[in-house]
């Protein structure tokens, strides 16, 4: 298709006008609004004890789901790769499920499984472990979300790399722990890295399941999701927008190293 | 993988005793014990992946869908249509349908653009697609809410309207088509187009009939994941859409609204129910956007 260069010029111009209105108006308004009293208020605002102990519950948090996922993932990955079983294909329906999945969903079903009245809530409860209104239920929820991510973004590099240099390794007098460390891992290493950052960033800003979970008890249930909110919710709108920059910093640092992880992964 | 046995009869043979007393050396054996290691290597895993997923996906749906069911399917359906679970889950597929629009025409022209033009800054421009995915949907919403709320800049106050619900859905769902449509455009054949205009037809021809067709199932599976997401969103909403019964309330929304309005936070027939009418929607559409994707690589590989 050769396009004039009036029809190109007034594409692109019409694509970026979408992008500046859609994203960049909105982000460029709240730094403004978040700066605008300066930036000891905003220091202040996301050092007070509520802000320090959410910051360290969404990493808590984070931390397990990503540990988690990649463990099971991986192998998941592996066993969708090389295992020649029917019915993979409802695993990997399985796999994609979370997608299709409202958060509040996830709030809802985690309830039903684990709330005093769920299937196992009283027993639970019964053996001193209280899952919904508390953290491992918060941690349940974010795990859900995540799923997804390093499956589907390890399983497509072991496909393209096979078994050849696994075997070879075998032959050679390797177990399989060792060829699974000296080869299969390095091997994967960029697109796992590139599904951790995913289920970093996806876990970082889990909301809908986690609210509903969470009895966002400042200092005790409190991630930076539900503080963002329940600052709004108190009137406190420029310590709400403050936490909300915080986030969307992270947010920025997972996207640069997405970037930069997603050209080695082409690259490799 | 089984190699060819040296003696075939023998080695059929009964008994292991009667095989290895015709002194048929060990490569057979060892093959087979290696061929028996290697077996459970998948197996074990699929096995414990499953486990995996089925206590943390599966389980906490199948009791979803048994607290739905569980006054029998009449009462299933007297929650799913009560008129404010109706009204909400019209306003929801109302909107969702918008943004699928909206993000098809959009998406197109963005990755058109990125693929197909040249201006400094590009990679920056292209790297921002990506920032919805990565924003938090609470932080999406309070940014609209800095735009749109009382003290807009601009002077615009929707809050608490059905446009800022699709302005917040546009928001995240920004992503999927441009993202889907965008390596099919970078790999589609040019030379089909160049023919094509020296034959003669218009521009408008050749997207309709050549580019069209080859980023369709791409854009498809776009469009699809956006009206996915759009249908069950909630983050993003949350603060700016007033969640007014019967005016500005989507499904999520209500279902969330059933569940705090109860005191201890149980859940009800009404929020199960209507968990599973989203997860229905949600699970159709990926389904068939999975089966037109199957169909068209059989095509393509014809």
């Amino acid at each position: 298709m050769r396009v004039s260069r009036r029809a190109q010029l007034s594409l692109r111009t019409l694509a970026l006008a979408y992008l500046t209105i859609l994203l960049l108006i909105p982000l460029g308004i709240i730094f403004y609004r978040t700066f605008e009293h300066g930036v000891s208020a905003v220091v202040d605002s996301i050092t007070t004890p509520a802000a320090v102990s959410a910051f360290w519950l969404t990493i808590e948090i984070v931390g397990i789901a990503v540990v988690l996922n990649t463990i099971f993932g991986v192998l998941l990955a592996l066993a969708l790769v090389r295992s020649k079983i029917r019915g993979k294909g409802l695993i990997q329906a399985v796999v994609d499920l979370p997608f299709a999945v409202s958060p509040v969903v996830v709030g809802v079903s985690l309830i039903l499984v684990y709330g005093t009245n769920g299937w196992f809530g009283t027993w639970f409860v019964d053996n001193g472990l209280q899952i919904i209104f508390s953290v491992p239920g918060m941690v349940l929820a974010t795990i859900f979300v995540t799923v997804p991510f390093v499956v589907r973004e390890v399983e497509p590099v072991l496909r393209e790399i096979g078994t050849e240099q696994e075997e070879a390794a075998a032959t050679l007098g390797a177990s399989r722990w060792q060829a699974f460390w000296r080869i299969t891992l390095p091997s994967i290493r960029w697109g796992l890295g590139y599904g951790v950052i995913l289920t970093i960033a996806r876990a970082l800003g889990e909301y809908g399941g986690v609210s509903l979970v969470s009895q966002s008890k400042p200092g005790e249930s409190q991630t930076l999701t539900l503080l963002v909110k329940s600052r709004y919710d108190n009137l406190d709108v420029s310590g709400a927008y403050a936490a909300a920059t915080l986030l969307m910093v992270i947010a920025v640092v997972a996207l640069i190293v997405m970037t930069v992880l997603d050209r080695k992964k082409t690259n490799a | 993988m089984s190699r060819p046995r040296s003696e075939p009869v023998a080695a059929e043979g009964p008994e292991p005793s009667a095989a290895s007393g015709t002194a048929v050396p060990d490569p057979s054996g060892s093959s087979r014990r290696r061929a028996r290691r290697r077996l459970p290597e998948g197996t074990i895993g699929l096995g414990i992946g499953s486990l995996w997923l089925s206590i943390i996906v599966l389980l906490p749906l199948a009791a979803v869908a048994a607290k739905a069911l569980d006054g029998g399917l009449g009462d299933f359906w007297d929650a799913a249509t009560a008129p404010a679970a109706r009204s909400a889950l019209g306003l929801t597929l109302v909107v969702s349908a918008i943004i699928a629009i909206v993000n098809a025409v959009t998406g197109t022209l963005i990755a058109w653009v990125l693929v197909r033009d040249e201006f400094p800054g590009k990679r920056v421009v292209n790297a921002l697609i990506d920032l919805p995915f990565a924003i938090p949907t609470i932080v999406a919403s309070i940014v609209l809410l800095s735009l749109y709320g009382s003290d807009s800049p601009l002077g615009l106050h929707l809050i608490a309207t059905r446009p800022i619900i699709v302005i917040a859905l546009m928001f995240v769902t920004l992503p999927f088509v441009v993202r889907s449509v965008q390596p099919v455009l970078m790999e589609a054949d040019r030379e089909a187009e160049q023919a094509a205009a020296t034959l003669g037809a218009s521009n408008l021809t050749i997207f309709r009939r050549i580019i069209l067709p080859t980023i369709g199932p791409a854009l498809l599976s776009g469009i699809g994941l956006a009206f996915a997401r759009a249908i069950g969103e909630y983050g993003s909403v949350v603060l700016v859409d007033g969640n007014i019964p019967f005016k500005t309330q989507v499904t999520s929304q209500y279902i969330a609204q059933r569940i705090e309005s109860n005191q201890d936070g149980a859940v009800d027939t009404a929020a199960a129910a209507n968990s599973i009418v989203l997860l229905l929607i949600a699970f159709f559409v990926l389904l068939a956007l999975r089966l037109i994707a199957n169909r068209g690589s059989r095509h393509h590989a014809r």
